[in-house]
């Protein structure tokens, strides 16, 4: 693929000495929702979380390989870690609210980077509350802590804090499977206006959710990628076996 | 339990046996009778302790009035007079001393357990930290004799006198090294593993999704400890430091040896002082022999007893509050 | 930018060294104690009591208070063992997920657990000045059963709590009461932290002073009978570091070593013995 943002060479992953990927090669592609879908246990979030880094908080992860963001491998050493996670962020299943206010959330981001403008900060908080759908609804009171929202409205906000500090890339660690169906459409409608802008990669188990998200399909399995393509093509025309088979519900 | 099931032909036999197989469920009523009776002890000692301390200590409440005996200075038994304060200073002083120099190493060792050590690092430091608690009060008194006094008095003192001597807090009267900050950085080591073991549960009972989402917007370990971790852990670190106090002003022998004894109201950490501990314990057996002495010593136990079931009391519900379970 | 990563590395390194501050003053102790006390060990020491003139700087040993402490606080944990285990067998199997109960049955085990060791011997010597006891081996026991109750509970309470709730429940759904549910399943599976928790309290009750100062006395006998006073090592250190004569302060520190050492033991003991008691749990 030409200008992927997001390149994955012979990625390994093991856990304590068991694999949970294997020999990962594939292409993100720009500005497209991708989504990564598998039965369980087949290292669908640990594929996801190692576009951020997030696999080394985990104990006893052992990762090997290259992934090349914009051509840059973000595993080199001399990378600073938090520098790759402004640039791809992730939207975790369970909505967490930092412990402080509405206002202050959003802002996180910037201000711990070390980006003040006082000023700026207003409109920014504004922007991405909006573009998350939630200014309308706490407007009048950005102030208060961010705890009393209903877990709807925290995962919208989590988007916003997201959002807030630009990221180039947006990940998605199931981010609709802890809301109520209500709220689950309106963060899936969110992601389809901001794939214009954004490149998104997504993990569900819901097949219908991907069929009605993706651009782009990865099918996993064991930790093997089985295949991976536009989504019309895998949907309707796959080329494995095991696709067909996990397409038609056999496991 | 197979032979329950057979019926033997004798009849004595086959009567006990038939009360015995009868009786599983007696027998689980009766034992959650007793056990729920046993449950009232715990509480039932509580209230006798306070109420025996308190007859006890009564005719000396008696005897003089109460602001009197916590604000007298002067303490001659022999005499009548039994002014607490020199005593209660001596306590506050040593127990303020050691939490000072404790508290913030103990934060900060926790903190790095909780948050940055590996896996292996936890299981060397952890047993150490058990280990570290169940040294006996004594051997923390023989460590502060040898080790610490010595150091006071001719590191410490000499070195503080001469930069820091025109403060009072840190004027050198006391050329012995027994005193307030002996006693302190004895006890300060003695209550390191109780704050640390508390403050690293409170942290750890944060959970893990708060730190990564801190962490996915690009923060640094430290910014997400600073920003999204300490403000929740807050009030269980403050309950830690109180329970850690009313161990500090609880410890008898190892501030007994090497804290000076001498009943007089502090005004450097230098001075030796006079814990209300150490009175109760240097003093219990001439107790009785002296009229009101016994009243005055277990008063001391009383108002010993009060501090800790305040102290501890409300440092337990904050802390049950914050973690959500019981804790320590 | 780099700002916010060179704080960072402050208080890392502030964070290393305070961890290393009181690992190290762990070792210290350990180290003074040795330095001090190895000297003056020899086998007198184990196997003496105390002669004439001992305190004077005369033969003798420390037997006495080694038995002693061993009496006391065997006894001590023995009864405290007897009374913390239906207390928390019945909080952690008996009680219902909403008792009110129980809470309060736990604070006042946490206010219990932290009342200083010499209120609890001031506690008691009130109590045996009203039942006319003397200074004596019972009544160090007593005392120390007192001062171990709240340790042994709630150390084997938070062992039993968590215990999955699943393997109770399987237990129940077979008809099992909750008394043999209890003492057959419960137990088994809890058995290495309810031993670590009896040997956390013996522990305890071995090198605690102030507590056994008023009300086990003191002797150079080794107590032949439950009313006789008992010496205990704790004061038996306490005592000889006391005096001013050399020879017996350097017993002293002996017998702090061997306190120490006792206690050490204790507590590798405890571990091993957990080790190899969890052989039937589930983890």
């Amino acid at each position: 693929m030409n200008d992927a943002h997001i390149q994955v060479r012979n990625l390994n992953v093991a856990y304590s000495q068991n694999p949970a990927l294997k020999n990962i090669n594939l292409d993100i592609p720009r500005e497209q929702i991708v989504v990564i879908v598998g039965p369980s246990g087949c290292g669908k979030t640990t594929l996801l979380k190692s576009f951020n880094r997030f696999l080394e908080l985990v104990d006893g992860a052992h990762v090997s390989g290259q992934v090349l963001l914009d051509g840059v491998n973000i595993y080199d050493p001399a990378v600073d870690v938090t520098e790759i996670r402004k640039r791809v962020g992730l939207l975790a299943q369970r909505p967490y609210p930092l412990p402080m206010s509405i206002y202050d959330n959003v802002a996180y981001g910037l201000r711990i980077h070390g980006i003040k403008t006082k000023l700026d900060m207003d409109a920014v908080v504004q922007h991405y509350l909006e573009v998350a759908g939630l200014w309308d609804e706490v407007k009048d009171r950005l102030h208060t802590p961010a705890t009393r929202l209903s877990v709807g409205q925290q995962q919208r906000l989590c988007l916003a804090r997201g959002l807030a500090v630009e990221p180039e890339v947006l990940l998605g660690d199931e981010p609709a499977s802890a809301l109520d169906p209500i709220s689950a459409r309106h963060i899936e409608q969110r992601l389809l206006e901001l794939k214009q802008n954004y490149t998104i990669v997504l993990v569900t188990h819901i097949l219908r959710q991907a069929k009605r998200l993706a651009d782009y399909v990865i099918f996993m399995y064991l930790g093997e990628l089985v295949e991976c393509g536009p989504a019309h093509e895998v949907f309707e025309h796959p080329k494995e076996a095991l696709t067909r088979a996990y397409l038609a519900g056999a496991f | 339990m197979e032979s329950e099931k057979t019926t033997p032909t004798t009849w004595p036999t086959w009567f006990q046996i038939h009360l015995l197989r009868l009786s599983r469920q007696t027998k689980d009523r009766w034992a959650g009778k007793m056990f729920l009776g046993m449950t009232t002890l715990p509480l039932m000692l509580v209230i006798i302790m306070l109420v025996a301390l308190l007859m006890r200590a009564w005719p000396i409440l008696q005897a003089k009035p109460l602001w009197d005996l916590l604000t007298g200075q002067t303490w001659r038994p022999l005499r009548g007079e039994f002014g607490f304060y020199p005593f209660i200073m001596g306590t506050i002083w040593v127990t303020a001393v050691a939490m000072v120099l404790a508290v913030p190493p103990c934060l900060l060792s926790a903190i790095y357990l909780a948050e940055y050590a590996r896996p292996l690092t936890r299981t060397i430091v952890k047993p150490l930290l058990d280990l570290l608690a169940g040294i006996p009060s004594v051997v923390y008194g023989v460590w502060g004799v040898v080790a610490i006094v010595p150091w006071v008095k001719d590191f410490l003192a000499p070195t503080f006198d001469k930069c820091l001597g025109f403060i009072p807090f840190f004027a050198v009267d006391n050329p012995t090294g027994f005193g307030i900050l002996a006693g302190g950085i004895v006890l300060a080591v003695m209550v390191a593993p109780f704050i640390i073991a508390i403050t690293y549960e409170v942290m750890r009972s944060v959970p893990d999704g708060l730190r990564e989402a801190s962490l996915a917007v690009g923060a640094t370990r430290w910014q997400t400890i600073k920003y999204a971790v300490l403000p929740q852990t807050l009030p269980g670190i403050i309950a830690g430091v109180v329970l850690g106090s009313s161990r500090a002003l609880g410890e008898t022998m190892a501030v007994l040896m090497v804290v000076g004894n001498v009943s007089r109201v502090p005004s450097s950490i230098f001075d030796p002082a006079y814990p209300l501990t150490a009175l109760i314990a240097n003093n219990y057996g001439e107790m009785l022999s002296i009229p009101l002495y016994d009243s005055a010593l277990l008063g001391a136990a009383l108002m010993l007893l009060g501090m800790e079931v305040i102290f501890n009391g409300i440092s337990t519900l904050i802390l049950h509050r914050v973690t959500g379970r019981e804790i320590a | 930018m780099k700002r916010r990563h060179i704080e960072e590395s402050i208080f890392k390194a502030l964070m290393i060294g305070s961890s290393g501050l009181v690992v190290g003053s762990l070792g210290l102790i350990l180290l003074t104690v040795i330095a001090k006390g190895a000297p003056a060990l020899n086998l007198a020491m184990f196997t003496q009591t105390p002669k004439g003139g001992y305190y004077l700087g005369k033969e003798g040993g420390i037997l006495n208070a080694i038995v002693g402490s061993l009496y006391l606080a065997g006894g001590g944990t023995a009864l405290a063992l007897l009374l913390s285990l239906p207390i928390t067998l019945y909080l952690g199997s008996y009680v219902r997920r909403r008792s009110r109960w129980a809470p309060i049955v736990r604070l006042a085990l946490d206010v219990l657990w932290g009342i200083p060791s010499i209120v609890y011997g001031a506690f008691g010597f009130t109590i045996m000045a009203a039942l006319s006891i003397r200074a004596s081996l019972l009544g160090g026991i007593l005392v120390l059963a007192l001062l171990e109750l709240p340790i042994m509970t709630r150390a084997m309470d938070e062992v039993i709590r968590m215990m999955p709730s699943e393997l109770e429940q399987a237990a129940l759904a077979l008809g099992a009461t909750r008394l043999e549910t209890t003492l057959h399943i419960v137990t088994r599976q809890t058995l290495p932290g309810l031993t670590t928790a009896i040997l956390l309290a013996f522990g305890r009750g071995i090198g605690d002073a102030a507590s056994v100062l008023f009300t086990a006395g003191y002797t150079d006998r080794i107590p032949t009978s439950l009313f006789q006073p008992a010496a205990s090592l704790p004061l038996a250190v306490f005592f000889q570091l006391g005096t001013p004569f050399p020879e017996v302060q350097q017993r002293g520190y002996a017998a702090a070593l061997i306190l120490t050492v006792l206690i050490l033991l204790v507590s590798l003991g405890s571990r091993w013995l957990s080790a190899r008691l969890g052989r039937y749990a589930i983890r």
